[in-house]
């Protein structure tokens, strides 16, 4: 028992100092409604944009729930290599057992996006958005152009 | 004429044929065209079998009749067959969509797991969501769904209401728990579902204006090709979801993460459902028309040998008159 405690203790005082990545692995779901991209998979660093903020996800998180925002997704894997998609909306669940649930609705690598059709699609949204006639549909429009700026955004930068 | 007796006698020798309406699973309905032939129909002077009004032109109104029933049989048997073919082809590829679903289901009720989310005991009003199809002919898929729905609802049918996904369930239910239904979802079963599809459900379910306390999606689970079981899955209010127990080991919390977190997995787990249930029944479908085309061959089977039969019997008689017609020339 006093080794556990010492051992844990130890721990303690060298992630005070340094920025240690834990021990402890992170089972990382990441799917979308056609896809899945990870299944309880071991990675050591998810970068999410939600709408509390964009934040990384290292194991041993504190629990907590987000909503995505549309952004990229940044996956930092074990073997040091980082891959990026673009999410368009979901929600985030990092439990206590340090597993980590992202269920996007529509999710996309970076790479695969056509910065030209993006916007194109920003461009509808924004013409869509100016000549909206009620007020639900000005707001599902300014979703539409929000989501494509990013979008847009996410193509130029991939 | 031979009188009625050696005609009876006659009929004996086709008469071990069964009336093949009362065989095995395919149950025809009406009983028209009948083949039975009663052994005893020419002694008893009252017609009580109408067949066709033909029966005093021996064996040959009975031998139409079973040749119509030969064709009718076969034309079931192909329409089974090329339903199970169909259903084959569905199956393949909702088993695909499945694999991809099935960590939207897993992610959504992990968390309702972990922070051990309970219904809000001060609402007792349940909403029950049967997620079932259109479309028969696929076995016990929509029976099993309303056999849960009723042995739970059996003590005490007041403090609960149902949502009904698909024609089918509703029309089951529609019997015993009318008062019950407040809501149901149309065209469902004939395209894949999508993640837009579960959301419109999920909006439906919740500006259905009923306060319920807790959620349940009753729906069937694919297990292997042959079976499946019909489980349920939980879901919540925003105001159970807070009063949690392990609510508050999850940090920075408000009440509008907490609305958008409940509507989405809503309809995560609402899609999850839809897919499952997808797969079950294109795979229970299969194995109906499956064994649906295997009795109809076997009643084919029968009916031919019954049709030669009767044909050689028909020949028999004929051949019999002539010679005796001949013979008393």
């Amino acid at each position: 028992m006093f080794a556990r405690t010492a051992h844990t203790l130890a721990r303690q005082v060298a992630r005070a100092g340094t920025r240690a990545y834990s021990d402890a692995p992170m089972s990382f779901t990441f799917a979308s409604q056609n896809q899945v991209f990870y299944k309880e998979a071991s990675v050591r660093q998810v970068d999410v944009p939600s709408f509390s903020g964009s934040f990384g996800i290292l194991p041993s998180h504190v629990p907590s729930l987000a909503v995505l925002k549309p952004g990229v997704l940044t996956v930092f894997e074990d073997a040091g290599t980082s891959k990026k998609y673009f999410v368009s909306s979901g929600i985030v669940t990092i439990n206590q057992d340090s597993s980590v649930q992202v269920l996007a609705e529509e999710a996309a690598a970076v790479e695969e996006l056509d910065l030209a059709s993006a916007r194109d699609i920003l461009s509808k949204a924004q013409s869509a958005a100016s000549t909206a006639a009620t007020e639900e549909a000005k707001a599902e429009a300014l979703i539409t152009v929000e989501v494509a700026e990013e979008l847009v955004k996410a193509a130029e930068s991939g | 004429m031979r009188s009625p007796q050696k005609r009876g006698a006659r009929q004996h020798q086709v008469a071990d044929v069964q009336c093949l309406c009362r065989t095995d699973s395919l149950r025809f309905s009406s009983h028209r065209g009948c083949c039975l032939i009663d052994p005893k129909m020419f002694s008893r002077s009252a017609l009580l079998v109408p067949n066709h009004g033909q029966q005093q032109v021996r064996g040959m109104a009975t031998l139409k009749a079973i040749a119509m029933r030969l064709k009718s049989v076969k034309n079931i048997q192909k329409i089974t067959q090329s339903m199970k073919m169909v259903s084959a082809a569905k199956y393949a590829r909702a088993e695909k969509e499945l694999k991809v679903a099935r960590p939207y289901g897993a992610g959504t009720t992990a968390f309702y797991d972990k922070a051990e989310v309970k219904g809000e005991e001060e609402k007792p009003n349940q909403l029950i969501v049967a997620c079932s199809s259109d479309r028969g002919l696929c076995g016990a898929i929509h029976s099993s769904i309303c056999k849960h729905i009723k042995a739970e609802l059996a003590q005490d049918a007041s403090k609960a209401a149902i949502i009904c996904i698909g024609d089918k369930s509703r029309a089951q239910l529609a019997r015993v728990l009318s008062q019950n239904i407040i809501g149901q979802v149309g065209e469902v079963g004939r395209k894949p579902a999508t993640f837009e599809d579960a959301a419109r459900i999920a909006t439906f379910i919740l500006n259905s204006g009923y306060d319920f306390g807790q959620g349940r999606i009753i729906y069937n689970r694919f297990k292997t090709v042959v079976s499946y079981d019909t489980l349920e899955l939980p879901f919540f209010t925003p105001s159970a979801i807070s009063a949690a127990e392990k609510i508050n080991v999850y940090d920075s919390l408000d009440a509008d993460v907490i609305q958008s977190y409940m509507e989405y997995s809503l309809t995560s787990l609402l899609f999850f459902a839809l897919k499952e249930g997808a797969c079950s029944e294109q795979s229970s479908r299969m194995t109906a028309m499956d064994s649906a085309s295997k009795n109809a061959g076997e009643m084919i089977d029968k009916l031919t040998l019954t049709y030669n039969r009767t044909r050689q019997a028909v020949i028999t008689g004929e051949l019999i008159e002539i010679i005796s017609g001949a013979a008393a020339v």
